[in-house]
């Protein structure tokens, strides 16, 4: 996927109410020229995997999500071979030669493919999102090597399936653990952090219609003040679009102390984060 | 611009960061890909090819700035096109039309550039500020602080921020809570000049003494080597993103086991295994047996001179005690006491460690470390709860202000655990001199550990085993 130069992945990315900062656009930009996947690192919630399906809609390519957890392994990962349809097929067949029937079941008729593989099998080009890659184990990890520097995968009994088409590939992480470096040294590496107040603000209004300028400026004033606080777990982007939708819904046009009390916890997950910012943000009002 | 590049990634090793071969010819790559001459561009695409961890990317942004500095900045600014080397900086000469230096007019200015957001007038602030305020003198050996600090001095920002918040203030009646949020914006930008002078400061540098000079003043350490008994609280923060990952490991070394043919038939498998042999389950296939819960006891020196270590310890028993349910903390003194119900999913760990200080009674006697009566203490106390299945992690530097260190009783904890494992913040050329009792203590410990930094934190993580958890009926 080539575009022009960051400033048109900006343009085509702002079409789909995606709105990138310099950092962003360029590296999505020389992901395509390099070839390369791009690990999008950052905290939940500031549009990682959005990133992933605005790709997927600027450039009309399909969307392939392999959500990863603990526990996955090659079988839900690459490819497994269909085994009920083996059996069926070495009890229908009993006066073959084995060799044949084993040169037979273990053809591409008889592989279940699964997202990576099917990534790279699609005969148009792709977008492969790698979801919460830092949720597998590290040895699992080592399974999407090979598919992310060479873009093939190998299957013993049928030899290296390569690419028909070369996928884009984003993998996302909430650092959750330190990622394996020969991981990260095939990826271009892409930090997203909690936009300021100029970026939020916009957001907002791209994502929230309806909302006029004056509160889309002052939610984004009021996260970035609660973002300063020293939380648990501070507001994404995508609650402070909820919370900009509640206030539309609510319609309020004009945020106070007793508002932002009321709807607080549409920002804030945990109730010793809702306290704290509830008294820090009243408290200096009243000082 | 290639040399510039590999004396570049040269300074981001010396710096610490590990930039490996194929990166640095990555890096390489992506900036023929782009134009060169924008400076934006450059960074992102050094940044995202050459960086792999998000620790590393303040030592990046030190780097860069001192290497590429004198490019001009690109996305359309026509009057920033750097500086070359051979005019260090503009001398008043450049501009003999001009009328003499103005504090004040500088200031209006300058307000006047903050209030409407004019990106570029504060630039040229900026750049007029340093001219007239730093008195920069050519070849002299002095950091960017210096003349950070001469520029700041006469070039009062408190006193600009209170003009700033008065002016965008004045015709509007705000709220006191519409008033904060304005006043965070006033922060805001006035950060946003400061960083400005101090660019502007270091461009200069970089023109006078070269970039190499310049990158080896500005040269701080990495965040996981610095020493944890001198770190900031700034430091300290910013440590709180990687010690998450690191307590989610060490749950998971402790939790390992030697792997034996345990569980139950896993039938499915072995059914599906089957079909190699013809459908006869000759390879029969087991469930991965639970990994087991590992216990965990942290006792945490939180004397005096341990001050900023012990901050750091019981921020990683804050971070831990998500990821085991079955730890137990304990701080002390002269005497011990348990603090494991001040932390927990859900508390806020100001307010903890506010907990720990206020309200653990850790002090018997003067409230100088005696780790011999706190031991005693804790044998006394909890010693009849420790199981063959409780690792004990002791941190401390074992400075006992010369009290008889009564190491038999770590023994006998230690006899009673799993494992003991001793974390000493000291260089190991500082143990057992002065009032340091660490070789009485190491003797009855399964390992003791120089835990100095970050890193060292990480690697004695990354090379733990233990022993495994003995039956009970052997205790």
């Amino acid at each position: 996927m080539n575009f022009e130069s960051p400033t048109a992945v900006a343009d085509a990315l702002r079409s789909v109410d995606y709105l990138p900062d310099d950092r962003i656009s360029q590296v999505v930009f020389l992901a395509g020229r390099l070839d390369k996947p791009i690990l999008v690192e950052g905290p939940a919630g500031v549009g990682k995997t959005e990133l992933a399906k605005s790709l997927a809609r600027v450039t009309g390519r399909d969307l392939i999500r392999l959500q990863c957890y603990e526990g996955l392994d090659e079988s839900k990962a690459l490819y497994e071979w269909n085994y009920k349809k083996q059996l069926l097929r070495i009890q229908s067949d009993v006066d073959h030669d084995w060799e044949d029937i084993e040169q037979d079941i273990f053809s591409e008729d008889f592989l279940l493919t699964r997202p990576l593989l099917e990534a790279i099998r699609s005969p148009d080009p792709v977008v492969l999102l790698i979801d919460e890659v830092d949720r597998v184990e590290v040895e699992t990890e080592a399974l999407l090597l090979e598919i992310l520097s060479d873009f093939q995968v190998s299957i013993p009994e049928l030899g290296t399936m390569e690419a028909k088409t070369q996928p884009m590939v984003i993998l996302t992480s909430n650092n959750t653990r330190e990622l394996s470096e020969a991981l990260k040294r095939r990826c271009l590496f892409l930090h997203i952090d909690y936009p300021d107040a100029e970026r939020e603000q916009e957001i907002l209004a791209a994502r929230v219609p309806g909302l006029s300028e004056h509160l889309a400026a002052q939610v984004a004033k009021v996260a970035r003040s609660i973002r300063n606080l020293d939380l648990k777990k501070a507001p994404s982007v995508s609650e402070t679009i909820d919370w900009a939708r509640t206030l539309l819904a609510l319609s309020i046009d004009d945020v106070d102390e007793a508002i932002l009390g009321d709807t607080l916890h549409v920002l804030l997950k945990y109730q010793s984060d809702i306290e704290k910012a509830a008294k820090e943000l009243t408290s200096s009002a009243q000082a | 611009m290639l040399g510039i590049i590999t004396g570049f990634i040269d300074e981001l090793r010396a710096a610490g960061v590990p930039v490996s071969m194929v990166e640095a010819i990555d890096g390489m790559r992506a900036v023929e890909a782009i134009e060169i001459g924008d400076r934006i561009a450059l960074r992102e695409t050094l940044r995202a090819t050459l960086i792999k961890n998000l620790r590393h990317e303040s030592a990046f942004d030190t780097a860069f700035d001192v290497y590429f500095s004198t490019l001009p900045l690109g996305f359309g600014d026509p009057e920033d096109q750097g500086l070359s080397s051979d005019a260090p900086w503009p001398e008043g000469a450049e501009h003999p039309e001009q009328p003499p230096f103005d504090l004040d007019l500088l200031l209006d200015s300058l307000l006047e550039a903050l209030a409407g957001l004019d990106e570029e007038a504060v630039r040229r602030g900026a750049r007029t500020a340093v001219d007239e305020l730093a008195g920069m003198e050519p070849g002299r050996p002095v950091g960017g602080t210096y003349y950070l600090y001469r520029t700041l001095r006469r070039l009062d920002l408190k006193e600009l921020e209170e003009r700033l918040l008065a002016a965008l203030m004045e015709d509007q009646d705000l709220s006191e809570f519409d008033q904060r949020l304005l006043r965070e914006e006033v922060e805001a930008r006035i950060e946003h000049l400061r960083e400005q002078i101090e660019e502007e400061i270091r461009r200069r540098l970089v023109a006078d003494r070269g970039r190499d000079a310049v990158a080896r003043t500005l040269r701080r350490p990495l965040i996981e080597d610095v020493d944890l008994m001198h770190a900031t609280t700034k430091d300290l923060q910013e440590m709180e993103a990687a010690i998450e990952p690191l307590t989610r490991k060490l749950a998971a070394r402790l939790a390992r086991r030697r792997r034996k043919r345990e569980g139950r038939l896993d039938f499915k498998r072995t059914m599906r295994r089957s079909l190699g042999t013809g459908g006869v389950p000759a390879d029969p296939q087991f469930r991965h047996p639970r990994p087991h819960r590992p216990e965990v006891w942290l006792l945490c020196d939180i004397s005096g001179s341990m001050a900023t270590f012990s901050r750091f310890t019981l921020q990683f028993t804050h971070a831990m005690s998500t990821h085991f349910s079955k730890l137990r903390s304990f701080a002390f003194i002269d005497t011990i006491d348990e603090v494991s119900d001040f932390f927990g999913p859900g508390v806020d760990f100001g307010s903890a460690l506010q907990r720990v200080t206020t309200e653990a009674e850790v002090v018997w006697l003067d409230g100088h470390s005696d780790y011999g009566n706190s031991l005693e203490t804790f044998n006394a106390r909890y010693g009849r709860q420790l199981t063959p299945r409780t690792t004990v992690i002791v941190t401390g530097d074992a400075r006992n202000n010369y009290r008889p260190p009564r190491d038999s009783v770590l023994g006998e904890i230690a006899k009673a655990a799993r494992a003991l494992v001793w974390l000493n913040p000291e260089p190991e050329a500082y143990w057992d001199t002065g009032d340091s009792a660490m070789s009485h203590y190491a003797n009855h410990c399964t390992s003791v550990h120089e835990v100095r930094t970050l890193r060292q934190l990480e690697q004695f993580i990354e090379d733990l085993t233990l022993p495994g958890s003995r039956p009970l009926q052997n205790a």
